[in-house]
């Protein structure tokens, strides 16, 4: 299936948000990161057990400099 | 007497926020000079673990992180970005920023208020960055805002506080916090800001991308603090004419 992450089109097997941070991030709980699928936040404690589906829209962000 | 919003007492009168610094070595220099009671992160697309060196260089200084939803365009994309700085980062307090062109940047009142409005619902603390308008920060103090921050000048440009009447009328306007933010480009502007009777102000590029990030730091601290004390000192009111201040009585000649 493919989805798209933080704008980009992705190839994955089924896989839930926690196997997505860690083939991202090369960790599966980071800190001080937050996932949003389609538009709604995903709370760090649901990362494990929440599945991705086909055309899913990810956002994976993180804090950066800013004003 | 300390500043309090949403019930929190603030350490400080200066929120200082990360925007352009050179590197991140600068940050606990800065901090340390500047003692800010809020440094402003915005929130962004990783895909490397790495990139939270900010992160840990703030969270090593102690500071109360303030996500902000720099660059968002729409209610919508605003909500969103707080509610994943509010997941990230573990905090309910977000500036709220949504501009109405990425030229100007200026703030968008209508998306902005119907943001403000959402994310109060949501439990959100809500310091908007405005315009210098009266009525607008009134109407996101009745929303629900916990503070309001109007700009002094385009974010970024440094030209200070361009119209002083303007903030002095937010500040009458409102029982609630107002910050100045954006425009700040030295120690004076913000002195200006406070005695004009701001609450606080929140300086980025004035520091980040100063020749000495450190230095402008503790001036922009020591300005806010100087004009605080102004503010509260009463300062006398302007005349047209000069009054001696030495007496007349029992001058020689």
């Amino acid at each position: 299936m493919t989805i798209t992450c933080n704008g980009a089109v992705v190839a994955l097997d089924g896989a839930t948000v926690a196997d997505l941070l860690a083939t991202r991030l090369g960790d599966p709980r980071p800190h001080g990161v937050a996932v949003a699928v389609n538009e709604e936040v995903v709370p760090r404690g649901d990362w494990p057990a929440r599945p991705l589906v086909e055309g899913d829209v990810v956002e994976i962000v993180t804090a950066v400099q800013g004003g | 007497m300390t500043l309090t919003i949403a019930g929190e007492s603030l350490t400080s009168r200066l929120f200082l926020g990360t925007g352009g610094l050179p590197n991140v070595a600068l940050v606990g220099p800065v901090l340390e000079a500047a003692r800010p009671a809020l440094v402003t992160v915005s929130m962004r697309r990783t895909s490397s673990p790495a990139e939270g060196g900010l992160l840990a260089a703030l969270r090593g200084a102690g500071v109360r992180l303030l996500p902000n939803t720099a660059g968002c365009l729409s209610a919508r994309e605003a909500v969103l970005t707080a509610e994943l700085g509010r997941e990230a980062l573990g905090t309910d307090w977000v500036k709220l920023e949504v501009i109405g062109d990425e030229r100007s940047l200026l703030p968008d009142a209508v998306e902005l208020l119907d943001a403000a409005e959402q994310l109060v619902r949501r439990g959100f603390v809500v310091l908007p960055y405005a315009t210098d308008d009266p009525v607008l920060a009134r109407r996101l103090a009745d929303t629900g805002c916990a503070a309001v921050m109007p700009l002094g000048s385009p974010i970024g440009s440094g030209l200070g506080v361009l119209n002083p009447h303007a903030i002095a009328a937010v500040r009458a306007a409102v029982e609630i916090p107002v910050v100045l933010d954006a425009g700040v480009g030295t120690a004076s502007d913000a002195a200006l800001a406070m005695e004009l009777g701001c609450d606080a102000v929140l300086a980025a590029t004035a520091v980040t991308r100063a020749d000495d990030p450190v230095a402008m730091a503790s001036a922009l601290r020591l300005g806010v603090e100087a004009g605080r004390l102004a503010w509260s000192a009463g300062r006398i009111p302007r005349r047209n004419e000069a009054r001696a201040s030495s007496p007349v009585l029992g001058r020689i000649g």
